[in-house]
């Protein structure tokens, strides 16, 4: 832990303010996965994460490595790619699991399914 | 076959090589092997080759699309923290989408789904119909605008 008393007062603010932002929107994040009434706005909370949540923690690593090794780092933007690439996999597995869910339940509030496939016509709603 | 059928993933898997180790002329070599190998890999699989059109316009999408991360983080921590939910209401719509190159409706649906606020759903290819969820949904419209003419059109002019 040494190589953290090398670091300028300049950089103890910006990398703090970084780290602080990233865990901030984390936790809203959570709150919001936890408070929001329905799943499909459930859904929307954890993008706080993986969006500026992951990227501003991304910032931070970069500018405090950047600082103390006194050489350009900067593989952490990978991490930032690859969340950002993965996060629509994810997110379409579980919001379409959900949909045919619901729609197998006949939940009015859910929208009739869009594809024109034949498992899609055996909605109950419309028997 | 040709030596690199893949020019661009080869360049970046061996910068990513490079990043992830150092810059010396030692892991040039050793990267530049590594993505040479695997872009025949790739070749292999034979996936649809994207084409860039107007690749110099990619980095005002970017630009566009971090803008916007911003400010959908600020909306939804807002809607989070205040707990307005009498007044909000949010929904589903569909969206009439043009484009059809895979890449880029890859592409858009990353964008959509790494804006906190907008999620993507379903996708028929057949017609080009786009259901998403948003979960501030006050105008329609402004929504549909947005996916229209801020993304698709800038995608569409890079893609196709």
């Amino acid at each position: 832990m040494n190589e953290a008393f090398n670091l300028p007062f300049w950089a103890e603010i910006v990398v703090s303010a970084f780290v602080l932002l990233g865990a901030s929107l984390a936790l809203i994040g959570t709150i919001g996965l936890a408070r929001l009434p329905t799943f499909f706005e459930r859904l929307h909370a954890p993008t706080l994460g993986t969006s500026w949540g992951t990227g501003a923690m991304v910032m931070a690593s970069m500018i405090f490595f950047t600082v103390t090794s006194g050489r350009p780092v900067f593989h952490e933007i990978l991490i930032g790619i690859f969340v950002t690439v993965t996060t629509p996999v994810t997110l379409m597995l579980l919001a379409q699991s959900t949909l045919h869910r619901e729609r197998a339940e006949g939940n009015p509030d859910v929208p009739a399914s869009i594809s024109k496939t034949p498992a899609a016509d055996s909605d109950p709603k419309e028997a | 076959m040709t030596v690199l059928p893949y020019p661009l993933l080869t360049a970046s898997l061996l910068l990513m090589w490079m990043t992830l180790n150092s810059f010396s002329i030692g892991h040039f070599i050793l990267g530049a092997i590594i993505a040479t190998v695997a872009s025949w890999a790739m070749a292999a699989l034979r996936p649809a080759k994207p084409r860039l059109r107007k690749w110099y316009l990619l980095p005002k999408l970017l630009g566009i699309v971090l803008y916007d991360i911003v400010r959908s983080n600020i909306a939804v921590v807002g809607i989070i923290l205040t707990g307005r939910t009498r007044t909000r209401r949010s929904g589903f719509m569909t969206i009439h989408i043009e484009l059809k190159d895979t890449t880029a409706l890859a592409l858009l649906s990353v964008i959509l789904t790494s804006t906190p606020g907008t999620a993507w759903l379903e996708y028929n290819s057949s017609d080009g119909t786009l259901l998403m969820h948003v979960l501030d949904l006050v105008e329609e419209q402004e929504w549909t605008d947005l996916v229209k003419n801020r993304y698709e059109r800038l995608l569409m002019e890079i893609f196709e």
